[in-house]
């Protein structure tokens, strides 16, 4: 069959599936899913018969059109968001330990060394934090404000919308250096354990402990824990890179930036917790410094029993 | 072939030509939806200022959102078009021409931060250039394409009318389908253009001068598209 009788005779079923695509109903949309079998046949005819570009071109077009059209999955998800973050959440972070684990060494390693050293050798901290800085954090913890951690012309959203913007976008850069072969998650887990390292060694020497410590106890769980996660996502994606195992680097990629990615949503929806408990709870000064040392160590104590635990009651039945 | 294009393999058996779209009008396009997350900000700004420093919180919480959640937003939910990919008539796919979902516009769009590195996008561009879908690393590790939405054919572009010919000697399919196209791409050439590749092919035109030839083509074309 030549090229314009194929079109005459095939015209108006085109002519109805673009219409149809077009949310005119031309159809009954149950005849959908026929009427796009008989397009993919017409296209791949067009191509055999080698007709003319414009006509396969439009072929082609309306059958990418119904592929979409077919194959769009608008699966309600909404239910879903609860069932991940009681159960899929840690049970993620569980199925990866081993990088959980890394990722935490590389991250608590410094801080808690430059802590204790600094504790015996104040002076290194001027290795690692520069005179503005430390100027900085005497003005943030001075024990005479009234509001720890912040400026006094600061306010409580202000300090949120920055938590969000700065923390948060740290996380994102954490796990996104993953794609350089891991090298940007370790480096940026690292530089983040030096510098918190550096600054609570030096401030807890430097006789600021009770408002450095009341300041950063809630929300240390959260923020820490988030860190540490979004550089275990990121090695996963690094680790993707350097040792593919049986798949091409591409696809092991594709495979390692699913769970990765489902990673980081409870890493961001910790972050969310941590920028509230930030801003919101940690400044104040009316709550005594036990009530605060306690709420955090509660903090740790449900993050981790959540990570360790939650979820694993469905898993087994 | 060299050609910008993905061919992806359907349940139904047939491939379907996916065009893919290179730095230039991703650039373009990322241009345009900077400018629109500019203005929202600045929006933001204006209407947070009453607020005094209290605005400025929600100046960085809308920063934060239109940077990082709001173009995942759009590939997400407006068939994986952000208003700058709409204006350049591009589109992001799953690499099986299939639409994006959250998790794979989540993927590409957090991993901005690495593409963006050294400086403005250096390892995206790289990573654009040296493979042959253009992905960046966020559409690597996503799997996920940009292309062009095809628009629909310029309807000028049909085969000129003309008593139909056969051609002298018989054409294998491709043959057929080069003198088809010539005759359908004539109305958008100029008359010297369609003269001039007129009378290469000397077997169907041998010593005819251009318009001759290009005539006669244009009656082959005909003959071969079917017409009576």
């Amino acid at each position: 069959m030549k090229q314009t009788p194929f079109e005459l005779a095939h015209a108006r079923e085109w002519d109805e599936f673009e219409a149809f695509l077009d949310k005119k109903p031309s159809f009954d949309p149950a005849e959908m899913p026929t009427r796009f079998r008989r397009i993919s046949q017409h296209v791949a005819l067009a191509a055999e018969r080698r007709y003319s570009a414009d006509l396969v071109d439009r072929l082609n077009r309306l059958a990418l059109r119904g592929h979409h059209a077919l194959y769009s999955n608008r699966r309600r998800e909404s239910y879903q968001v609860l069932e991940f973050m009681l159960a899929g959440f840690p049970r993620l972070v569980r199925q990866e330990w081993r990088l959980v684990s890394a990722a935490a060494v590389l991250f608590f390693g410094p801080l808690l060394v430059l802590i204790a050293v600094l504790q015996q050798f104040p002076d290194f901290a001027h290795y690692l934090l520069t005179p503005e800085q430390i100027a900085n954090f005497h003005q943030m913890y001075d024990p005479a404000n009234r509001r720890i951690g912040m400026r006094e012309a600061d306010t409580n959203v202000l300090m949120f919308g920055f938590y969000i913007w700065n923390n948060v976008r740290i996380g994102f850069q954490t796990f996104a250096g993953g794609m350089l072969a891991g090298v940007g998650s370790a480096w940026f887990l690292g530089a983040n354990g030096v510098i918190i390292g550096a600054v609570a060694g030096y401030l807890t020497h430097a006789g600021f402990s009770a408002t450095f410590w009341s300041f950063v106890a809630g929300h240390s769980a959260p923020e820490l824990g988030a860190i540490v996660l979004s550089g275990a996502a990121g090695l996963r994606l690094g680790l993707a890179v350097i040792a593919p195992g049986n798949l091409s680097r591409r696809a092991a990629l594709v495979a390692a930036a699913k769970p990765a990615v489902r990673i980081m949503y409870g890493a961001a929806l910790m972050f969310l917790a941590a920028a509230f408990i930030e801003a919101f709870w940690s400044p104040l000064t009316e709550v005594p410094l036990n009530a605060k040392i306690a709420a955090g160590i509660a903090g740790w104590v449900l993050l981790l029993a959540y990570l360790a635990f939650a979820g694993r009651a469905r898993a087994a039945r | 072939m060299l050609d910008t294009t993905r061919r992806v393999a359907t349940p139904e058996g047939i491939e379907l030509t996916l065009r893919l779209a290179g730095p230039v009008p991703r650039a373009l396009a990322w241009s345009v939806d900077l400018a629109l997350r500019a203005a929202i900000v600045l929006v933001a700004m204006t209407l947070a200022s009453p607020l005094g420093r209290a605005g400025w919180g929600v100046v960085l919480l809308t920063a934060f959102f239109v940077e990082w959640l709001l173009p995942a937003w759009f590939e997400a939910q407006m068939r994986g078009q952000t208003p700058g990919k709409r204006l350049f008539g591009i589109a992001v796919l799953n690499d099986d021409g299939t639409p994006l979902r959250w998790p794979a516009a989540m993927t590409r769009n957090l991993l901005r931060a690495v593409d963006f590195l050294p400086l403005m996008y250096g390892f995206g561009l790289v990573s654009m250039l040296l493979n042959r879908d253009f992905k960046r690393l966020g559409d690597l590790a996503a799997g996920t394409v940009v292309v062009y939405q095809s628009g629909a054919v310029d309807p000028s572009r049909k085969i000129p009318e003309a008593p139909p010919m056969p051609p002298p000697v018989e054409l294998d399919l491709d043959e057929q389908r080069a003198v088809l196209e010539l005759a359908e791409r004539s109305a958008g050439l100029t008359r010297e253009r369609v003269e001039e590749l007129s009378t290469l092919p000397t077997p169907l035109v041998s010593g005819l001068d251009g318009a001759r030839a290009a005539a006669r083509l244009i009656g082959m074309a005909n003959y071969l598209a079917g017409r009576q």
